[in-house]
């Protein structure tokens, strides 16, 4: 459904899990909030075209680590690199130095993020949630970025409802928005923050399929940070468990939900799979 | 004689309605630089640069701690000591404006944090830049909101200018004490300027009122 014959620009190309370069690279990365050691001296990769699920309670750093990706967070020490660029630090005259929002805006197009509250433009339609950042960052014509805007919008069911607002959406409704104006914008990672937890349950089926088929049909890197168990399971080619600022551990969903070895993930995945 | 003078009373209302223009005059002048000056000090309060935010925000807090009157004073009797002479109309357009702008800024800037903080981490994950999400994203959304203390700010300024009589502007009041001067007869005319004042700011509150119920409904 992604990959689209009546619009082959729209695939993404299919990248090459098996490639040298990791697409995402956290290189001993520490964050605190005040007082609270949020991440100490985080280590990670994830492959181009990786799928990784991000669990554990939370407080254990999860969505900081995309917060961190997005440029919303900036790391306190260590350096993450993203298509093999660092994020936060640019050369200058043979030195490394912070980056600049220059060098961040660039990096960005690389990033896309999907947050747990939509945060779609509430005085828009939703046609121009999804062409306002090709228009204005990609410097797309605006016919072509509404048509564009108009398939993605058909890609993830929505098609008649392009001249709505926000407002008049179901909150699965929107989080399906969100995803379109999110893809538009063509980045190589996305990141999901716990995108159906602020959802009725009824809703949180038809976001997951959504997920699913960008997941199946693209090469897109995904990092996802969710409590839904069953949906991380189906998804994500890796389970990384966090727990108090580091990784516990991590290996395929198979065998995290089926034999995990740490006593803590044993104790959390037990609480989780209650609560449901 | 009698206490109140209807033939009087008919024959001064023509200078009280060339007043009441000077007045609608100033109101609307004053609030449109209020307006815009306002809102460039609110931006201004929040530049990433320390010194600018800094100096807006001092700037704001001596105009707002001291009265309009002496501003007036220092636009039209001050600037012209030191050479720069206005006319006292433009010195109480400019009076009025910077006074009412520290107050709109306040306005703007309460309205801008009124927007949530996921609509800027949408923009700036968007990539948008900084000009497009104030002009795009957040302005838009600010300013339904600021509409009703705007309007607010706009009535107290209309009923402060008769204070632009310090300065030789001729308003309402200004014209209320001319025709009442050359009569003698003082309360035909101010009674008359009290209630043009009262016709006008009464209903333009109860505008408000519902414009502000309207936008708390959204």
């Amino acid at each position: 459904m992604f990959s689209s014959t009546r619009h082959p620009q729209e695939a993404v190309q299919t990248a090459d899990i098996e490639t040298e370069q990791p697409m995402v690279r956290f290189n001993s990365i520490m964050k605190a909030f005040g007082d609270q050691v949020v991440l100490n001296e985080l280590d990670l990769e994830v492959g181009s075209g990786e799928k990784v699920a991000l669990i554990g309670p939370s407080g254990s750093g999860k969505t900081t680590i995309l917060r961190m990706l997005m440029t919303l967070e900036r790391p306190d020490a260590g350096t993450i690199y993203v298509d093999g660029d660092p994020l936060w630090h640019m050369e200058r005259n043979g030195t490394t130095v912070p980056a600049d929002e220059r060098h961040l805006r660039q990096m960005r197009t690389k990033i896309g993020m999907v947050f747990q509250q939509f945060n779609l433009f509430p005085h828009m339609t939703v046609l121009r949630n999804i062409a306002e950042a090709p228009i204005r960052v990609l410097g797309i014509p605006r016919a072509e970025a509404e048509e564009r805007a108009r398939h993605l919008l058909d890609q993830v069911g929505l098609a008649g409802k392009a001249d709505y607002r926000p407002s008049q959406l179901s909150g699965g409704q929107q989080q399906r928005v969100a995803i379109a104006r999110a893809i538009a914008m063509r980045p190589k990672v996305m990141l999901f923050d716990e995108v159906t937890s602020a959802l009725d349950p009824e809703l949180v089926a038809e976001v997951h399929a959504v997920l699913r088929d960008l997941a199946t049909e693209t090469g897109m890197t995904m990092l996802l940070v969710t409590h839904e168990m069953n949906f991380a399971r189906d998804i994500a080619d890796r389970v990384l468990m966090f727990d108090q600022g580091r990784i516990i551990e991590s290996g395929p969903p198979e065998r995290i939900f089926t034999h995990p070895e740490n006593d803590r993930t044993k104790s959390f995945l037990r609480a989780v799979l209650e609560a449901t | 004689m009698n206490v109140w003078d209807w033939n009087f009373a008919a024959s001064i209302i023509p200078s009280l309605l060339d007043g009441l223009l000077v007045t609608l005059e100033a109101t609307a002048l004053g609030s449109l630089l209020a307006f815009v000056l306002g809102l460039m000090l609110a931006l201004l309060r929040y530049s990433p640069l320390f010194v600018v935010s800094k100096a807006a925000w001092g700037f704001i807090e001596v105009v707002r701690s001291t009265p309009l009157l002496v501003q007036l004073y220092i636009w039209f009797f001050l600037l012209a000591q030191w050479g720069i002479t206005l006319g006292s109309m433009t010195a109480g357009v400019l009076g009025l404006g910077v006074h009412y702008a520290t107050y709109t800024a306040e306005v703007y800037r309460a309205g801008i944090d009124a927007v949530p903080r996921g609509q800027w981490e949408a923009a700036r994950a968007l990539n948008l830049p900084r000009g497009r999400t104030w002009v795009g994203i957040v302005l838009p959304q600010a300013i339904p909101r600021m509409i009703p203390a705007l309007g607010n700010y706009v009535v107290s300024m209309f009923k402060e200018t008769p204070l632009l009589l310090t300065i030789g502007v001729l308003d309402i009041l200004g014209q209320a004490r001319g025709a009442g001067a050359e009569a003698y007869r003082f309360i035909e005319p101010y009674t008359l300027a009290g209630i043009l004042f009262l016709a006008l700011s009464y209903p333009s509150s109860i505008l408000i009122r519902r414009l502000e119920r309207r936008v708390l409904q959204h």
